[in-house]
């Protein structure tokens, strides 16, 4: 029986597609951050609170949203001054890299991509499948919440494992929950020890100029490289 | 349940290829699988069969799964170790400044085809 020698990677078509986008946000000077986290976690609070002091700092933003459906998130960030795009993926628990491709081209046709200093997907509401689906990307954000339990980084080590930096959100609340937080930094230690760790509070404040501080200095470093 | 887009993914190669080289039906599948991917055998075997049956090439076709270890190498001290989800230090310097070598595969093999003389 013949056998025919493939040796390729499975998802070689998103890789592909990813990057020939981070090849066009490098010519635009484009910063490009994957938010990552479960359904309620704050990632549109998370986005909206950053965007603001950015903003102050100079920077110009765009959102890409992904959602099974529906476009409120969408509408948020517009009501906020944000220019944003709606992927609806019908179903599909994550985003590729063709469904970015198509919102880039949008928000390339409204606003001009070298009008965009930095660009948030945030994605699809999941500890799973994003992991394995580059979107060419410079920056992966995992926003875990208080009230979802400091056992997450246990039981989906994928995600933590894959993100640059790490948000606990919702601080604020955290006496209401019993979060044990030297046992959820003690896994992240061994776990991804390289990546960034802010503690806070997306609605009332607390940490974010501390991580928009961090993430200002990972724009600039791109900055500097293209 | 991304497991049958990495199918569709996989068939769509495996489809291609067997066409080209004029196989009548494909028999076996391999594929190999970084322990550190979010892939479930049991999801990828059921997405498997569905997404299988309805093609006269590939209804009888069996899927492979070559399963990877992970190992890193510290950038630091040089050590190599194998390690499992959860501990990426390096076990002799303790660095957090480690590359993975291995274990987050998801490749496609090879296939094997049966072809009418």
């Amino acid at each position: 029986m013949p056998t025919i020698n493939i040796e390729q990677p499975v998802l070689s078509r998103n890789d592909r597609l990813a990057a020939s986008l981070r090849e066009r946000f490098a010519a635009s000077g484009t910063f490009v951050v994957n938010v990552l986290s479960s359904p309620g976690s704050g990632k549109t609070t998370t986005i909206l609170a950053t965007n603001e002091r950015l903003r102050a700092m100079g920077f110009t933003s765009a959102v890409i949203e992904g959602d099974i459906a529906s476009d409120v998130d969408a509408l948020a960030c517009k009501d906020a001054g944000i220019p944003a795009v709606q992927i609806n993926t019908g179903g599909l628990c994550h985003l590729e890299g063709n469904m970015i491709a198509q919102a880039v081209d949008a928000l390339e046709a409204g606003v001009g991509l070298e009008n965009i200093d930095v660009i948030f997907i945030e994605n699809v509401g999941n500890l799973v499948c994003p992991v394995d689906f580059d979107l060419g990307e410079d920056l992966s954000v995992m926003i875990l919440s208080v009230p979802e339990g400091d056992d997450k980084p246990l039981k989906y080590p994928g995600i933590f494992q894959h993100a640059g930096a790490l948000l606990l959100n919702k601080v604020d609340v955290a006496s209401a929950f019993d979060f044990d937080m030297p046992k959820y930094n003690q896994v992240l230690d061994d776990l991804n020890p390289g990546a960034a760790r802010f503690e806070v509070s997306a609605r009332h404040g607390s940490g974010m100029d501390a991580w928009c501080a961090w993430l200002r200095s990972q724009i600039e470093e791109k900055a500097k490289q293209c | 349940m991304h497991e049958i887009g990495i199918v569709s993914g996989i068939l769509t190669t495996v489809r291609d290829a067997a066409r080209e080289a004029g196989a009548s039906r494909v028999v076996s599948v391999c594929v190999r699988i970084g322990d550190m991917r979010e892939v479930v055998p049991e999801s990828l075997d059921f997405a498997w069969d569905v997404l299988c049956e309805d093609d006269p090439m590939t209804c009888s076709a069996e899927l492979v799964v070559e399963e990877v270890h992970p190992r890193s190498r510290c950038l630091v001290c040089g050590e190599e170790f194998c390690h499992d989800r959860f501990h990426m230090r390096c076990p002799a310097c303790r660095s957090a400044d480690t590359r993975i070598e291995q274990g987050r595969e998801l490749d496609l093999v090879s296939m094997e085809i049966e072809v009418d003389d």
